[in-house]
């Protein structure tokens, strides 16, 4: 399967709450939260950093999960996520347009 | 629960201000009859001071921005402003009277990432909207603004004050905010001025307009629904907080002047001399509004409407009593349901009692043949309820209220 880059949309607004993430689509006022593993994903998408690499070096370490496993579940995530216009994907590096640390 | 609920609920237990209101500016074009601001410009923040600001309320967790005035795009740094909360990625709503607002300003604010704009409407007939903003042509540039800004795809809501002058203009603004395909909202509340003044209270809509609004099934959906007598309130009732003013939310002046609410101006502290997050932790005010339940409203407490009415804490504080209640929505109560409020149960008996006192001295006196000996009875016997009445303290007086309420 072809590598994905991920990246974050600048059309939301975002906010870690209690160690969930909320997430605000500003095009249709969808209201979302990631759990602590969705998070580390969406802290990841640096639109430079390959989605396998998110998934072995974040996600596998921190929650110890099957490697196989845990990319299913991320390509789901990304999935849904960028049919919601948050997160941008594409087959080759993009540009990091969320430089902002997310408090 | 929704998803939002839980969130807000979460924010509570952590104790995380979800949302801050901050005025960029008291200055405005407009000059219209029911601000409660004082438009000189007293020292406002610089640029820097607020993005300063800005980066301690997205630290301890705000998610909810909403920018106002005044009018926001007097401030020549306006858009810089947005542009540094939108990269720390603040859900933004500006509030605006949108008159500066053209095609160029609207694209930016769709660029960058602008959740809702609420702009203020009063009439859908430029005589009325501008004899109330006192700037000729307003209502023209206002609704042009609108459409520039729903060309652009943004969300807009009118926001309509309702006031004596203009509350026959009501329908006419639905259908223009239909016509234009924008949310409504309607506020009846006229609040005294920052200095005190309380005169242009006297601009509120008749009690009678507010039952008319209660009884309109576009604003309210189901009538019968909206006006029933609140049920009795239980414990959980009891326990509860007012709003989330102090709670999850909080209002920075242009000065840099922290209080719990923009409706609630109690001084809690200053992000000029503090960090954002010490006022909000530790301000001796804060703490004080967090602590009130409504079991500990003197008044409130016993009356029927506890659970149900709209009682604001700070209009209550304008009052002279943050504990005690809030006349406009006694009144709002009492036109919603029929049902007169503790507060004003109160005041009808301290009323009675009053005059009593001085048709006793009257009555005492031999001379007034017009008198009955009836009248004399029932003088003594109210008279001697009043001072019994005098010896109570304030909360034995009120649960007199309360049985009251019961009984009617
Ligand atoms: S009830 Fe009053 S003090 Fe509370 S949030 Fe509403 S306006 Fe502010
Ligand atoms: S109706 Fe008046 S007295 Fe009753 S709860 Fe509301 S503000 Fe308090």
């Amino acid at each position: 399967m072809a590598e994905k880059y991920i990246a974050r949309s600048t059309e939301i607004a975002a906010r870690m709450l209690g160690g969930e993430m909320m997430i605000m689509s500003a095009q249709d006022s969808t209201f979302f939260t990631l759990n602590e593993v969705a998070t580390v994903i969406w802290q990841a998408a640096d639109g430079c950093t390959p989605l396998s690499e998110i998934v072995r070096g974040k996600i596998c370490q921190e929650f110890e999960v099957d490697a196989e496993q845990a990319q299913r579940g991320a390509e789901r995530f990304v999935d849904e996520l960028s049919q919601h216009g948050i997160l941008l994907v594409s087959e080759r590096p993009l540009i990091d347009s969320s430089d902002p640390e997310i408090s | 629960m929704t998803l939002m609920a839980e969130m807000n609920q979460k924010a509570l237990n952590l104790g995380i201000p979800l949302s801050v209101h901050l005025d960029l500016t008291y200055r405005c074009n407009e000059q219209c009859v029911h601000c409660y601001l004082d438009h000189d410009d007293h020292g406002e923040m610089t640029t820097d001071e607020i993005f300063g600001v800005l980066d301690q309320l997205a630290a301890a967790g705000v998610f909810f921005l909403s920018l106002s005035g005044g009018e926001v795009l007097l401030r020549r740094d306006f858009f810089s402003i947005v542009e540094h909360a939108r990269k720390l990625l603040f859900n933004v709503k500006v509030k605006t009277n949108a008159t500066m607002i053209r095609e160029k300003e609207a694209a930016r604010l769709r660029q960058l990432g602008v959740e809702q704009i609420q702009i203020s409407v009063y009439s859908h007939r430029a005589q009325v909207h501008d004899a109330i903003t006192k700037l000729p042509g307003s209502l023209d540039r206002t609704l042009r603004a609108i459409r520039f800004l729903k060309s652009q795809g943004l969300k807009v809501s009118i926001s309509n004050v309702l006031m004596s002058g203009n509350f026959a203009d009501q329908q006419g603004v639905i259908e223009l905010a239909k016509e234009l395909g924008v949310a409504y909202t309607l506020d009846p509340t006229i609040t005294p001025k920052m200095d005190g003044d309380t005169s242009i209270l006297g601009l509120r809509i008749a009690n009678s307009e507010l039952k008319q609004i209660f009884q309109n099934e576009e604003l309210v959906g189901d009538v019968a629904e909206f006006c029933a007598p609140p049920p009795p309130p239980g414990e959980d009732v009891m326990n509860g907080f007012p709003c989330s003013a102090g709670h999850t939310s909080c209002y920075i002046s242009p000065y840099g002047d922290v209080f719990p609410c923009v409706q609630f101006p109690l001084p809690s502290g200053n992000v000029r001399r503090q960090r954002f997050l010490e006022v909000w932790r530790h301000s001796p005010q804060l703490n004080d509004v967090r602590s009130i339940r409504a079991r500990d409203l003197p008044t409130c407490s016993t009356c029927s409407h506890v659970g149900t009415c709209t009682r604001c804490p700070g209009l209550a504080y304008m009052e002279g009593n943050m504990r005690g209640p809030s006349t406009a929505d006694c009144e709002k109560s009492f036109q919603r349901t029929g049902i007169p409020s503790a507060n004003m149960l109160k005041k009808a008996w301290s009323g009675l009692a009053g005059p009593l006192i001085q048709i006793q001295g009257l009555a005492n006196s031999a001379q007034i043949p017009s008198v009955s000996q009836e009248a004399n009875q029932l003088t003594a016997e109210k008279s001697a309820l009043r001072s019994n009445a005098e010896f109570l303290p304030i909360s034995g007086a009120n649960k007199q209220s309360g049985r009251i309420v019961e009984a009617l």
